[in-house]
């Protein structure tokens, strides 16, 4: 369970979180939506770590940890960009591969044996030695995901998972999406898009611009 | 002719050796230390960037001939005395590394920031990111400026012969002075123009082997 607590975050003088409190269940999905502008991107990630807060504090299962901080123990938030962010120097094998064996100093043979079944549960079978360019947008997603789960993180986070897809493929995530949870995996969704939400998340936490 | 060619070759060649290893040594110091320096001139610690940019200035706005003349009859003036060749490196070394720095930092600028988000949640040292991520993008992205800055040194390593040193231009040279015929000359600019075309050739086929990824 992750528990957020009095969560502040300003840029400047303009606050972009107020005071925010949330907990998100273990095997559930949270969608954070709300209008552009609304913080919900800034929201994730001071909760993946990429932004600090001005005040707050980050629990999981009522222990304190520091999302900032890289030199934990283990791997809490996994995140899947809104433009992927595969690492394009790097074939699908390697971007999924790299960080298992140089952070968590796995060997290497058993990382693409997790990599190659990952890949297979996603449909991306074969494609372990193609480059980030020669995959569609959904594959790309698709080899992001793997990368994060990979690291074997307790929450997947989304940055809005379907604006760069079409609607047929938006299905897609959901199903991949909804797939995850029935592994137990909890993941937070941030998107703009109320169907999707409604169609994956267990809790829909609304956020709304501060003025 | 080609009798003459045989008896000045030898020391057209032996130049060439010296033009090489000048060629050489620069190339494999100036190289990662102009990566150092692209990487140092990125950093948000101000002091250090505005020194690199002092030492860029003066190395790029000064002739590389004025450098060489510094630091081989200048520099003795202040106690520090280098042999000649020592002093053509390290003339070269320091001039080349400031362009090369240059070239890296907007390597390093043109790597996405999206690039180190994604190897920071992926939890990889800034080290890590560096070393697997960032460097292999900036080396393909700089290649094509490097790669005009290693065909300009064939070239600059001609500049040598100023303080003394036995490279291919100054053994061209001597033979015409002393043979009065052109011949040394036109050899020298053959040899030139094969190196050059050793570099480009090389080059291209490291360009080849980046364009598996895009």
């Amino acid at each position: 369970m992750l528990e957020i607590k009095d969560l502040t975050k300003k840029f400047g003088t303009k606050t972009v979180i107020d005071d925010l409190s949330m907990t998100v269940k273990d095997n559930e999905i949270m969608a954070i939506v709300g209008p552009s502008g609304a913080g919900k991107t800034t929201l994730l990630r001071c909760i993946t770590g990429l932004e600090s807060v001005n005040q707050g504090q980050f629990f999981w299962n009522g222990t304190q940890f520091d999302p900032t901080n890289t030199d934990q123990k283990e791997t809490i938030i996994g995140v899947v960009f809104q433009d992927y962010q595969l690492f394009p120097n790097l074939t699908v094998m390697g971007n999924i591969t790299l960080a298992p064996t140089m952070v968590k100093k796995l060997p290497l043979a058993e990382v693409q044996k997790t990599a190659r079944e990952l890949l297979a549960r996603l449909g991306l079978e074969g494609k372990e030695d193609l480059y980030p360019f020669q995959l569609s947008g959904g594959q790309k997603q698709r080899v992001a995901i793997v990368r994060a789960l990979a690291m074997n993180p307790k929450i997947l986070c989304y940055d809005e998972p379907t604006s760069a897809l079409d609607p047929a493929l938006r299905d897609e995530v959901a199903e991949i999406i909804l797939g995850l949870k029935k592994q137990q995996m909890t993941q937070i969704v941030v998107t703009h898009d109320m169907d999707f939400a409604q169609n994956v998340a267990d809790e829909i936490k609304r956020v709304e611009q501060i003025d | 002719m080609i009798q003459y060619i045989e008896q000045i070759l030898p020391a057209l060649l032996s130049g060439t050796k010296m033009t090489l290893l000048i060629f050489f040594w620069t190339l494999i110091a100036s190289i990662p230390l102009g990566a150092l320096v692209g990487l140092g001139l990125i950093q948000k610690f101000k002091p250090l960037v505005w020194l690199l940019n002092i030492y860029v200035w003066l190395m790029r706005g000064t002739p590389l001939l004025l450098q060489l003349i510094f630091v081989f009859y200048g520099l003795p003036i202040l106690g520090i005395i280098f042999q000649r060749y020592d002093a053509a490196l390290f003339a070269f070394i320091l001039n080349y590394t400031a362009y090369f720095g240059e070239i890296f930092r907007g390597g390093f600028q043109s790597v996405p920031k999206g690039q180190f988000e994604s190897a920071r949640v992926l939890r990889l040292s800034y080290g890590q990111t560096i070393r697997k991520i960032v460097i292999p993008q900036v080396f393909k992205i700089v290649l094509p400026s490097i790669g005009n800055e290693v065909i300009n040194l064939v070239k600059d390593s001609s500049l040598v012969y100023v303080i003394g040193l036995g490279d291919l231009l100054r053994a061209g040279n001597v033979a015409t002075a002393r043979d009065v015929t052109l011949l040394p000359l036109i050899l020298v600019g053959i040899i030139y123009l094969a190196l050059t075309a050793v570099c480009t050739i090389v080059l291209k086929m490291i360009e080849k082997r980046e364009n598996v990824w895009q």
